[in-house]
């Protein structure tokens, strides 16, 4: 379970988020709203990328302040651009980068990323550089470098905004068959028809948190009224 | 650079990383230190067998040197107008020997392998509180993000050539700059995120 209590966050001097309290336990959650709107930066307080101004994010207890790096072992974080997220030159070496991090041996690493390199179909592109693949692969790289971790918590920022219709729809399958909790920041609301929870941000505040049709009826009047 | 690690059994792919740069360090030193023609055209030839014994084919040898083409004749202009031919002759064959071992180096390692046979080779600075381990990873960035900066750039001049603009320094260089240092910040993230 995530807990955001009473959340604001100042960037800047510029207030980005204002008293955000919510408990995230559903299995799939998205969030919306337009550009601007302080939902990319929400997320990534969840893993502690970012810390609040003022209030407390708890990830099954721990305090994303002060134990980051128990959080960041539990929540995955999954950016929208795969190029600014993959750090090896090698589509194997980046997958294993994480489980180094973790100090997992070297054997046991090796079997990992076979495994999770063949549920996203990339074994065969596993000696490959990573600049060669398609935009779709690389997103899909990018998620296999997190899952391979064993996050208990998906995070994805925009993960299919960059991608054409075939990658967003492979993107879209995998993230349909992640095992995890996953949240999701996205403009395609077509991709959260069948999530479990919508939560619409606006200047900073949350104006819906509902099942997915009342949230984006809700999320579409805002934007028409505005 | 860019041609990275090609897969293969040979004795040189076997070699351990550190051994293969501790040559390309004595090779430098050696091929610098000694000022003869035929010393450095023998390097060439074993630079080149070296080629053959990891199973990669002479185009790939070519293709370490091919970039460098044009800085080879721009020395060697400037050698023979202040020294002599010979001399143009040994500073190039100096710098091609050096490309090729370095290519040889990519080419038969995985650079995991490199950046952990340098972090092992980097542990004394440990003590001085060096964290190695962070060298190490700006080096595979190095590596990882010289395509990306490419496409970054063709993407910018692309974009000025369509307003004009592909002549100017300026406004290719300072939308490039900016591109670059925001992706720097997402990249940080992306590493924090990933338990570094």
């Amino acid at each position: 379970m995530i807990e955001i209590q009473n959340v604001s966050l100042t960037l800047d001097d510029n207030p980005i988020l204002h008293e955000v309290t919510l408990t995230l336990t559903e299995k799939r959650i998205a969030i919306v709203g337009s550009n601007g709107s302080g939902k990319s930066s929400f997320v990534r307080l969840l893993n502690g990328l970012r810390t609040p101004s003022e209030g407390r994010v708890l990830v099954d207890g721990y305090d994303t302040q002060t134990e980051g790096r128990k959080v960041r072992r539990r929540v995955g974080f999954v950016f929208q651009n795969p190029d600014n997220q993959i750090v090896f030159p090698i589509v194997e070496e980046d997958v294993a980068f994480g489980l180094k991090n973790l100090g997992v041996p070297v054997a046991e690493r090796e079997q990992m990323v076979d495994e999770v390199l063949n549920r996203y179909g990339l074994l065969s592109k596993r000696k490959q550089p990573s600049h060669t693949l398609s935009g779709g692969q690389k997103q899909l790289l990018a998620i296999a470098g997190v899952l391979v971790m064993k996050p208990a918590y998906v995070v994805l920022d925009e993960p299919t905004t960059l991608l054409d219709l075939r990658n967003k729809l492979r993107v879209s399958q995998a993230i349909d068959g992640l095992d995890q909790t996953a949240i999701m920041v996205t403009h395609d609301l077509d991709l959260v028809e069948n999530f479990d929870r919508v939560i619409v941000f606006d200047q900073g505040r949350i104006i819906a948190d509902d099942v997915p049709n009342k949230a984006l009826r809700r999320y579409v009047e805002a934007m028409l009224d505005a | 650079m860019l041609d990275l690690y090609v897969e293969g059994r040979s004795a040189l792919h076997r070699l351990g990383p550190g051994w293969k740069i501790l040559g390309l360090a004595f090779s430098g030193t050696v091929l610098f230190a000694v000022d003869h023609v035929w010393l450095s055209i023998l390097w060439l030839a074993i630079s080149l067998t070296l080629y053959a014994v990891a199973g990669l084919p002479l185009w790939r040898a070519w293709r370490q040197i091919r970039p460098a083409l044009w800085l080879f004749a721009l020395i060697f202009v400037v050698q023979v107008l202040l020294h002599s031919w010979q001399l143009g002759l040994l500073v190039i064959i100096r710098f091609a020997v050096l490309l090729l071992l370095a290519g040889l180096l990519t080419l038969t390692t995985r650079s995991s392998d490199m950046i952990d046979g340098l972090e092992a080779g980097m542990r004394p600075l440990h003590r001085l509180g060096v964290r190695t381990e962070s060298i190490s990873l700006a080096i595979s960035l190095t590596f990882r993000f010289i395509p990306v900066l490419t496409s970054v750039v063709h993407e910018v001049r692309e974009a000025q050539s369509a307003r004009g603009l592909e002549r100017s320094v300026f406004a290719i260089a300072i939308p490039s700059i900016i591109r670059t240092l925001r992706m720097s910040e997402e990249i940080s993230d992306a590493i924090d995120a990933r338990g570094f």
